[in-house]
């Protein structure tokens, strides 16, 4: 048998429910890798005695035969999902020591799911950011190395605490969530694999909102048909999400089977840059073959708009956070900072003292482009820039069942780097931004390694809701790369 | 459109953040190079293009009108910073607003 911290979900769940590995021993041999690779900095909070109380029921569950779906499988949460009684933090100084009195809807249904709870992962402060740097609790280091090259590598972001933590082999899976690329930006940068469902297949409730109008839940995995194994018991509608989706959830994992056959499958024009490497266009032209071979049709197409997306991003989701992030003021939760002057200098010093720097620069971006006189100019030519991109999108759906980019314009680079300046940093997610603003499922799934040993990875968006297919061409993929290498640092 | 620092200072005092001089003039060079940045969307034509303001097309739900959740005083002043209580009830605190 492989290593407890080796193996898949689907392996886990099928060794536990044969009782030939007990939950308590898969959350122990977590829990010490945990502890061993705390280096990484890929956990803020790590809930041993929870993880070990969970696995208990878990195997207690088992005995009587009464295993539900993720019963004993140990996960780790993103700390932007608020835990009940379990400190929460966004990765910022401004939470303080905020402890939730009430759960996120996609935690309660993890657990309830009977997942175990090894603790709580690092990110960008407030999920804003694309290399875990602007972390109020440190960066996290990525397991993977650059041959010949001993510098610790960014995991990439918001979500690089989830995905270096699922990729060094410290839990089976661990929830994320993505505003403009933060599940599967982290996930291209670390070899695992990340889905960002369709707008409205989990519910926000308890999620630290960001923009709300972009924000999703996903899982990051080892393998397409773990993160379809998670994302069935993460989905459903919620009523304490007025954007939840009221529709079915289907059984995802047994959409991975099924193959690409008649599939049509686009490939956008305006994603190929001008200067793009060329280790991401020939990795884009395999995973087109890879497609081909199984059975799909490939057709390039036009997604006009596409240049503009990211510019667009940086209106909408600064603008929301502005107005998100008005509520941490020093009164009801979280970090107070009083210069013993009167209320707004309350205000005013716990927020300059509560927020990074990032941050800051956002909210104050936001706060600018919905003010009196630039509302117009900025907000609204924003949104109607969003509904030609979202055209673009509703018009590929005539032509194709699916479109395939890369996921990243490059892999994982160092800690540092691309830092010089915020436009930099923010064309990170110029491949993966669409889909968010648009509303539209995708997946990264790891695809080759670059001349440097790095993982690259392919992106699948689908349509509204059809998860269904994005699952079955990332596994087509996923099966063709037979992608099996192993980050240098790793339980 | 270029901000300058008396903007800055403007946009920082709306946003609640205490800003010193200093960061006034990094903030500016920052914010400009990303306004400067997004200027690229005026090459768009939007004229008579409905803007879309979230990810979907959804239309919101109504529900029951019925008390569903209250009486959570205490879950609620948990994480207060400061509070008071008295015969009246608990609050959170703040500096003297009202003369």
């Amino acid at each position: 048998m492989s290593k407890p911290t080796d193996l898949t979900i689907a392996e886990a769940r099928h060794l536990l429910a044969r009782r030939q590995l007990s939950a308590r021993d898969l959350a122990t041999a977590h829990l010490e890798a945990i502890e061993r690779l705390g280096s990484l900095n890929a956990f803020i909070t790590v809930t041993a005695d929870r993880a070990l109380a969970d696995s208990a029921r878990a195997d207690d569950r088992i005995a009587r035969g009464e295993a539900r779906p993720l019963e004993g499988i140990p996960i780790a949460v993103k700390d932007l999902f608020c835990t009940e009684g379990i400190r929460t933090t966004a990765a910022s100084r401004i939470l303080d020591d905020f402890t939730p009195p009430y759960e996120s809807t996609v935690t309660r249904k993890l657990w309830e799911a009977g997942a175990v709870c090894l603790g709580k992962t690092n990110l960008d402060e407030f999920a804003m950011g694309s290399s875990n740097t602007t972390s109020a609790f440190g960066h996290v280091v990525n397991p993977w190395r650059r041959r010949g090259d001993n510098r610790d590598l960014v995991p990439g972001g918001s979500s690089g605490g989830s995905a270096a933590a699922v990729a060094a082999r410290l839990c089976l899976g661990a929830t994320a969530t993505d505003t403009g690329g933060s599940i599967r930006q982290p996930a291209a940068f670390t070899g695992t694999v990340g889905i960002k469902p369709t707008y409205g297949r989990c519910s926000r409730w308890g999620i630290v909102a960001f923009a709300s109008s972009l924000d999703q839940a996903g899982p990051i995995a080892r393998t397409v048909r773990d993160a379809a194994i998670l994302l069935r018991e993460m989905a459903g509608f919620d009523p304490e999400d007025a954007t939840s989706a009221d529709v079915p959830v289907p059984d995802f994992e047994a959409a991975v089977g099924r193959g690409v056959k008649g599939l049509r499958i686009g490939v956008p024009r305006e994603y190929r840059l001008p200067g793009m490497s060329a280790e991401i266009v020939a990795l884009w032209e395999q995973g087109a073959a890879w497609l081909r071979e199984a059975g799909a049709e490939l057709r390039e197409i036009s997604l006009p708009h596409t240049k503009y997306a990211l510019p667009a991003y940086y209106i909408v989701a600064p603008a929301e956070a502005s107005s998100n992030l008005a509520r941490y003021d020093g009164v009801r939760f979280g970090l107070r900072i009083d210069p013993g002057g009167d209320l707004d200098d309350l205000y005013a010093a716990t927020r300059a003292a509560g927020f990074g720097a990032e941050v800051r620069r956002r909210v104050l971006i936001g706060t600018y482009v919905l003010s009196a006189g630039y509302y117009d100019a900025y907000y609204l030519k924003a949104q109607k820039v969003r509904a030609l991109i979202a055209r673009d999108f509703d018009r590929a759906w005539q032509e194709v069942d699916l479109i395939l980019t890369p996921a990243t314009p490059s892999s994982a680079f160092a800690i540092g780097e691309k830092q010089d300046d915020p436009v930099t940093m923010y064309l990170n997610d110029i491949f993966t931004v669409t889909a968010n603003l648009a509303g539209l499922p995708a997946i990264s799934v790891p695809a080759g390694l670059d001349g440097g040993g790095l993982p690259l990875a392919l992106q699948l968006i689908g349509r509204p809701f059809d998860e269904e297919t994005v699952f079955a061409a990332a596994a087509v993929v996923e099966r063709a790369a037979a992608f099996d290498a192993l980050p240098a640092i790793r339980a | 459109m270029s901000l300058d620092a008396a903007t800055v200072r403007r946009i920082a005092d709306l946003a609640r953040i205490a800003v010193s001089e200093e960061d006034v003039a990094q903030l500016q060079t920052e914010l400009n190079s990303i306004l400067a940045w997004i200027e690229q969307l005026n090459e768009v034509g939007t004229d008579g293009v409905e803007p879309l303001t979230g990810a979907v097309r959804l239309r919101l739900r109504l529900r029951a009108d019925e008390v569903t959740e209250g009486d959570r005083h205490e879950a609620i002043l948990a994480n207060a910073p400061d509070r008071v209580d008295t015969a009246s009830g608990s609050f959170f605190a703040v500096p003297k607003v009202v003369e």
